[in-house]
């Protein structure tokens, strides 16, 4: 990283001398500041608030669909579209599922892509970094936002989906995938797991766009890159002759989030899964440092 | 170049620079230094050459060049926006990069033009600067906003998005983030760029000001018009090359004085000067001009009534600092490449 990370407050500039230097700073080390004030640009933004309603439509509109189609097939494909009239909490889980190949990727591209490439973009990078914010911090701030950002849009389709399921079908025994019936309570709580979930998943993939966003000074341009890359590893994921490089996929395991459904509950995947994204997080916040603490700022 | 002018540089600053004097040690007297700052781009081009700058403590540093000569690759490197290709800077007497979280929070800075988030209001742009300042009380937040936007003469358009900001008031907004917090050092990349003479005339006043109470200022400009009203020192860039850098008056001493004299009868005027030993004599309309070199003036004088030479009007020629930077650049004020 920059020299300007490892500077220590030894090095602190002596407040003496034909210089009127201030007191020295008061060092806010847990303020929150700078972050409220990143979450307010990110959900204060009406591109992503525009985003976000698209999101969550997505449950209103598979609750009114299935309850208003009609055909009613019983529970015997075991999709999750057709379990919707057994339980409301399966609309939660329906939109999730619809959503987590593109909808939600594209939504966290969006956020992550346009953290750097976007302050570069219009300029505000130099003046933040001349405040100072010191690189590292800026990125903590930035991956911090992402984060947030993908735990409220996760928990924004849970909870629509629920909520209209609820409303519409209304609550019951939760046949799981398994066959096994649980109780709603014990519903939720798999559901809260599968979010958590597809939050660590989502989270890696976030990671990154956060590198990408180093490498640009075009958000939309990042955004798309990295739209692209979740697209192409899902493409790639669904070819069978090259099930050697499956599980290398960052996407490979997003899916396996159903058997957190089952009882008990199939670890196997899920465990997989939490390693892919830890490594694929590490590694790329990893080179988003680097990659950012040597940059020149020429934005 | 054999100008005398050129010395200039190497006598420039009055005390011996700083390395020594700075990092280290309890006081700092130049408020901004570099040694032998050098950027070279990836394409190869060399946009920085060398420079070795020393604003003193208190000065109203012009930082004159032309386009592309090098003043903003300068300033991003002073804030450790860019990273030297060689040589070392400081501010307030901490090195950069390692001491910009200590000193940084003393400098308010606009560094080519002003960026702010578009779609917020320029209030909230401020605030957002002030929550990324961990040195920034929150408590004083709203004051020093209301402060600063008043100081600059925008708190009618405080709520205005920034989108909607005239070129004009987004120069307004970039000076009153740079003076969100007391500074003791403000570099100001062509703060003028963009505003209306009253707005000009604002912005140096606020300069001045802010000089009066001690705050040093590196102000980066192609404007000559600027450095003479405003500052006490010039730092002249070409082409990457620090090509002179004095105190202001040391720079126009340093010209060559001119006299000229004004006459029904410039032929006569031009013979006595020239009888008289003054150099470089050039004529235009009723008006001679000529070096004054070791004659005295008062001799002139005599020597022109000697001969009978109807003067209309006699006197030194206002020294033309653009005449000096034309000696020092070679070529004027064009866009080096
Ligand atoms: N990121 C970059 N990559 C390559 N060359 C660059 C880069 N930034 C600036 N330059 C070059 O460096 C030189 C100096 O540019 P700089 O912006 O410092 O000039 P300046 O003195 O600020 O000019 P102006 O008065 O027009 O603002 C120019 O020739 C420019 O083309
Ligand atoms: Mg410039």
């Amino acid at each position: 990283m920059s020299a300007a990370e490892a500077s220590s407050p030894a090095t602190m500039v002596p407040a003496v001398g034909t210089g009127q230097r201030q007191p020295p700073a008061t060092s806010r080390r847990l303020s929150t500041r700078f972050l409220r004030s990143e979450l307010k640009l990110i959900f204060g933004r009406r591109r992503n608030i525009a985003g976000m309603a698209v999101l969550a439509a997505v449950p209103i509109i598979i609750a009114f669909a299935v309850r208003y189609s009609g055909s009613r097939r019983g529970g015997g494909d075991g999709g999750f579209l057709s379990q919707a009239t057994n339980n409301g909490l399966f609309v939660g889980l329906a939109a999730l599922t619809v959503e987590l190949p593109l909808f939600l990727p594209l939504a966290v591209a969006a956020i992550s892509g346009d953290a750097v490439a976007g302050e570069a973009n219009v300029g505000t990078l130099r003046y933040l970094l001349a405040r100072p914010v010191q690189r590292t911090r800026l990125l903590a701030v930035k991956y911090l936002g992402v984060l947030i950002f993908t735990v409220a849009a996760v928990l924004l389709i849970a909870v629509v989906g629920v909520g209209f399921g609820l409303a519409l079908f209304g609550a019951g025994p939760v046949t799981l995938l398994s066959g096994t019936q649980v109780s709603t309570a014990v519903g939720l709580w798999r559901l809260l797991l599968v979010c958590g979930y597809i939050v660590v998943c989502l989270a890696a993939f976030g990671a990154i766009g956060l590198f990408v966003s180093t490498l640009t000074e075009q958000p939309i341009g990042a955004t798309i890159g990295v739209v692209g890359l979740a697209v192409i590893s899902q493409i790639l994921d669904s070819v069978s002759q090259l099930s050697a490089i499956h599980p290398y996929l960052p996407t490979h395991y997003w899916l396996s989030f159903g058997d957190l459904l089952r009882d008990p509950i199939a670890t196997d995947q899920i465990s997989h899964g939490i390693v892919s994204a830890v490594v694929y997080g590490v590694i790329f916040l990893a080179a988003a440092w680097a990659r950012f603490g040597a940059k020149d700022i020429t934005s | 170049m054999s100008s005398p002018v050129t010395s200039v540089t190497r006598d420039a600053p009055t005390e011996p620079v700083p390395s020594s004097a700075v990092a280290g040690s309890s006081a700092y007297q130049f408020a901004v230094t570099s040694n032998g700052l050098t950027k070279r781009f990836r394409g190869g081009q060399v946009a920085v050459d060398h420079i070795d700058l020393a604003v003193p403590h208190g000065a109203v540093y012009g930082f004159l060049g032309p386009n592309g000569s090098g003043k903003t690759t300068t300033i991003r490197m002073l804030l450790g926006l860019v990273r030297p290709t060689a040589g070392t800077s400081t501010l307030l007497g901490g090195r950069i990069p390692e001491d910009s979280q200590q000193v940084l929070p003393s400098v308010g800075a606009l560094v080519e033009g002003p960026a702010f988030h578009p779609y917020l209001s320029g209030r909230d742009n401020l605030r957002r600067l002030d929550a990324a300042d961990r040195t920034a009380d929150p408590a004083t937040c709203a004051h020093r906003i209301a402060a600063a936007l008043e100081r600059v003469g925008l708190s009618a358009a405080a709520a205005k998005r920034f989108r909607n900001y005239s070129l004009g008031m987004r120069q307004r907004l970039g000076i009153a983030a740079a003076l969100l917090q007391p500074r003791e050092l403000l570099v100001l990349d062509e703060p003028t760029n963009g505003l209306d003479p009253q707005g000009t005339r604002e912005v140096r006043a606020l300069v001045t000001d802010l000089a009066a109470t001690g705050v040093t200022v590196l102000l980066s400009t192609h404007l000559l018009s600027e450095v003479e009203q405003i500052c006490t020192h010039v730092g002249v860039m070409h082409i990457g090359k620090l090509v002179a850098q004095s105190r202001l008056t040391d720079l126009r001493a340093q010209t060559a004085q001119r006299i000229r004299v004004q006459t029904a009868q410039p032929d006569r005027a031009a013979a006595t000067l020239a009888r008289l030993g003054l150099a470089d004599i050039a004529r235009r309309g009723e008006e001679v001009t000529a070096l004054v070199g070791s004659a005295r003036p008062e001799d002139v004088i005599a020597g022109l009534v000697h001969d009978e030479v109807p003067v209309i009007a006699f006197g030194p020629v206002p020294v033309n600092l653009e005449d000096v930077f034309v000696t020092l650049t070679g070529e004027g004020f064009g866009v080096s490449g």
